[in-house]
């Protein structure tokens, strides 16, 4: 069942990020800290005693909600520590907007963090569960998992594979092209295409630049009821949907998933549009911030989010559909190609793009006149995720 | 000095199967790499795969030694190289036949002798021999030039499900005696030896002897076929000399496989052997053990569907550095990914059917095919309407797949597909005895019990896919021979 959605009655009034990337020289603790004191600086007016409750999305940071409130020392605070894989981050927003919209508070603050880059491997590890020692999971990499969708895809709709490379070549170099205007990218520099084609593969066709890099990360939003948004900015963005879906799990498992779609994100996706009354994506959403932890990913998500026809976003990917002023700009802040993947900042660094767009603070980024956007994130892999949709807008409707 | 032990003979064999792994490791390779020159021999050394050890090897011998049914009520499994010690080997074989909880598996494992003791107990009780070995030496010696690796199964009964026997044992003898021949100390990864002229000469007197009361016992002068099987060389071929076949014939060339040496000799006479004919067996390990069996018409028609002559040449090439690396004497860099946690008991317990057996389930109501196993349906949302799938027998088609150049794998790059399998059921599963550019969407594949790997001491048994060329075994059952 598709739910009520609390469209318009909750804003971000703040946010803070820092930048992406190996922080050798600083720990969970000091990127939270970071973040947190960056958002209340550019609020005035909002001290620590005004924020009620906290919820917190990191993945393999730590547990709890002491991972937030003993390096900020808050003080008898509640503070919930959300987990939803790559979703993490995004689904402290969404539990942060709910308990504003109950009433129960009145300022509440998102916050997410993830510390990658202490483990000394490469990738995104994650812990264990004792086990049988038979899920594929155990061994099979997320490169490797995701690098199912190319041949999938290409035989579904019978793309020449070299045509499916220039694509997702594509996605990789507009991604780094968008970073590299992006003063908070882990990587900020332009990557010509020949280098990307040919770089050493990972896992099936895709090679070192079709992966999302491996970050450390913070990034954090404060939020109160609509009605209040005044009191903190003038310039503050409304929350219009949030949609999540934890998938059953069954593509692995069914011989009729076929490895071209993300099923848990068309449901996430429909019932965000719903929520937010889009009935045509690809023409009100002026930019979207999408989950492309692999190029293939992008380009199946175009389809997924209604962006592209089926079978039909390898082309217009080529054709510049969802450059940085294409006619929907996909992942104009460089997305996780050029901001690594630090799983529980990720999704609030995304509404954090969206926040400086709409308050015409993006630089070299700036779209024009955007109104509405989306932040998308993916957790799991194809056939077995989790999935996130929410729209902001600029103006309260 | 000597003893002689006998035993009453009462269960007809019914059925066999043999494994050899794919990879060889040609012995002009091997002298290259040691810089020996032309000193190795010609010729090849069968080498198992870096997911295979001597339990997945006696699995994939009983699988096809059970193809045409059968359900042992004892399995007596035989190696050298023995994948856990203190705890029984013969379980996770017992375990992935899906032969329920009943019944009895038992270990003769330490010495190549308990290829011999496990036919004897088989042909005693019934139930079935699982003989299978992997034999290591030190780099450049002879047990590990002129090894082999390799399994072969031996199923006894009284024929209670009106199954016919393929041969009978007709008699045996045996002989016993102390000797230092060869020895390994536990924990240590090959044998050392005594020379082997002194081996030669402690073995023959042992061969004459129990060859001799045997042939006596069975009443014949001399045997149709005979099998010599001893890690002597010198002593093989003296032995074979003794006791000369009546039907010559060339012994495919398997290299020494320990404890189960002499059930490929065996399995390679019943690949052709004709009915009513006799074969002398004689297995020569820290004594002698002789068989006479006799065939029976049977036989024709209940040959292993894979000839060990065709396994035999259906092999490829490593090199010698790989074998190194899979024998673990070559420690190589890892790459920078975890190792994964170690199989927890508990679970493993639960999932037995499924981990060891690779039994599904099929919804009693709708019936999708679920694999691994659920309880809840996802096709109707039945709840508890589960019956058994089992699959290992099923053959299937890739989907889509992968070449995963992180993984952590013993023999990178690792490769995982996406198996859709007939009859229903969908599974993530890597695939073995294959190359990247060997798969594509659409590719065949059956399935194999492998090692997946070994992590705080536990070894990760679990099934995998591999690509067949004509068609799967358990569809060539159904075709005529030649």
């Amino acid at each position: 069942m598709p739910n009520n959605g609390i469209r318009d009655r909750v804003a971000i009034v703040g946010m803070g990020c820092t930048a992406f990337g190996e922080h050798w020289d600083r720990s969970a603790d000091d990127l939270l800290i970071d973040a947190y004191e960056e958002c209340l600086s550019a609020a005035p007016g909002v001290t620590r005693e005004d924020i009620e409750a906290y919820w917190l999305g990191t993945l393999s940071s730590g547990q709890s909600g002491m991972v937030l409130s003993r390096p900020l020392r808050l003080g008898y605070k509640p503070v919930t520590r959300v987990e939803n894989l790559c979703a993490s981050g995004s689904e402290a927003v969404r539990n942060a907007c709910y308990a504003v919209a109950s009433g129960a508070y009145d300022l509440v603050m998102a916050i997410g963090v993830e510390k990658l880059k202490d483990s000394g491997y490469s990738g995104l590890i994650r812990s264990q569960t004792p086990s049988d020692g038979t899920a594929p999971e155990i061994a099979l990499t997320a490169p490797a998992a995701f690098s199912l969708l190319d041949p999938a895809y290409c035989r579904k709709y019978n793309v020449d594979p070299a045509d499916m490379r220039d694509a997702m070549t594509h996605v990789a170099w507009k991604n780094h092209a968008n970073g590299a205007k992006n003063p908070r990218a882990q990587f900020r520099k332009e990557v010509f295409k020949e280098k990307i084609a040919s770089s050493p593969l990972v896992a099936g066709r895709l090679g070192v630049f079709d992966c999302s890099g491996v970050s450390d990360g913070s990034a954090c939003a404060l939020l109160c009821r609509a009605e209040d948004a005044e009191r903190y900015t003038d310039r503050p963005m409304y929350v219009k949907a949030l949609a999540m879906v934890a998938g059953p799990a069954d593509g692995a498992i069914d011989p009729a998933y076929d490895y071209t779609s993300f099923p848990e994100v068309v449901h996430a996706a429909a019932d965000a549009y719903r929520q937010a009354g889009v009935s045509n994506p690809r023409e009100e959403i002026a930019l979207a911030e999408v989950h492309d932890c692999f190029t293939p990913t992008e380009i199946v998500l175009m389809e997924d989010m209604g962006f592209s026809e089926r079978g039909q976003a390898w082309s217009d990917v080529l054709a510049g559909t969802f450059d940085l002023h294409g006619e929907l700009s996909v992942n104009p802040d460089g997305g996780l190609k050029s901001f690594g993947h630090p799983v529980g900042a990720s999704g609030l660094r995304m509404l954090y793009e969206n926040w400086l767009q709409f308050r015409g603070e993006a630089g070299a980024r700036q779209l024009e006149d955007p109104r509405l956007g989306l932040t998308q994130n993916l957790g799991g892999r194809p056939g077995t995720c989790v999935a996130f949709v929410a729209i902001v807008g600029r103006e309260r409707g | 000095m000597m003893q002689v032990v006998d035993a009453p003979v009462q269960a007809g064999l019914l059925a066999y199967g043999a494994y050899l792994p794919r990879h060889r490791l040609q012995r002009s390779e091997l002298a290259t790499a040691l810089g020996t020159g032309t000193g190795g021999g010609h010729g090849a050394r069968i080498v198992a795969s870096c997911d295979e050890d001597s339990t997945t090897l006696g699995v994939a011998a009983a699988r096809r030694a059970l193809a045409r049914g059968g359900s042992p009520d004892s399995i007596y499994f035989a190696t050298t190289a023995p994948a856990y010690f203190d705890k029984t080997n013969a379980t996770a074989i017992h375990a992935a036949l899906d032969l329920g909880h009943r019944g009895f598996a038992v270990d003769l494992a330490g010495a190549a002798r308990g290829g011999s003791g496990a036919l004897r107990a088989a042909a005693t009780t019934g139930g079935l021999a699982v003989l299978a070995d992997i034999r290591t030496g030190r780099p450049g010696s002879a047990d590990e030039r002129d090894g082999g690796d390799g399994a072969a199964a031996f199923l006894f009964g009284g024929g209670e499900d009106g199954a016919k026997p393929i041969a009978h044992v007709v008699a045996q003898a045996s002989a016993t005696a102390e000797f230092l021949d060869r020895w390994r100390k536990p924990g240590e990864s090959a044998s050392s030896t005594w020379e082997d002229r002194f081996g030669l000469e402690s073995y023959l007197p042992l061969v004459k002897d129990a060859a001799g009361r045997v042939l006596e016992r069975a009443a014949i002068e001399q045997a149709d076929h005979v099998v010599v099987s001893c890690s002597q060389a010198r002593a093989v071929a003296a032995g074979a000399k003794l006791f000369q076949s009546r039907i010559a014939a060339t012994p495919p060339a398997i290299g020494y496989v320990g404890a189960a040496d002499l059930g490929l000799g065996l399995a390679a006479v019943l690949d052709r052997a004709g009915p009513d004919e006799t074969i002398l067996l004689i297995g020569a390990a820290d004594g002698c053990d002789a068989f006479v069996l006799r065939t029976t018409t049977e036989l024709t028609r209940r040959r292993a569907a894979r000839p060990l002559e065709a396994q035999l040449a259906e092999g490829r090439d490593l090199l010698y550095s790989t074998f190194l690396t899979w024998r673990g004497e070559l420690e190589r860099e890892a790459p920078r990914r975890p190792e994964p946690d170690r199989p927890a008991a508990p679970p493993s317990a639960r999932s037995e059917a499924w981990k060891f057996g690779f039994v599904g389930t099929r919804c009693a109501v709708c019936g999708r095919v679920h694999v691994p196993p659920n309880r809840v349906c996802s096709g109707c949302h039945a709840v508890d309407q589960m019956e058994r799938a089992p699959l290992a027998n099923k053959a299937g088609t890739v989907a889509t797949y992968t070449v995963d150049r992180l993984a952590f794998s013993p023999s990178p790059p690792m490769i995982d597909a996406v198996i859709d399998f007939d009859g229903g059921g969908r599974c993530t599963l890597e695939l073995t005895d294959a190359k990247p550019d060997e798969v594509e969407i659409g590719t065949r594949v059956e399935m194999t019990f492998r090692r997946l790997y070994t992590s705080g001491g536990v070894h990760n048994y679990f099934w995998k896919a591999r690509p067949y060329e004509a068609m799967p075994e358990a569809e060539q059952l159904h075709q005529p021979r030649r």
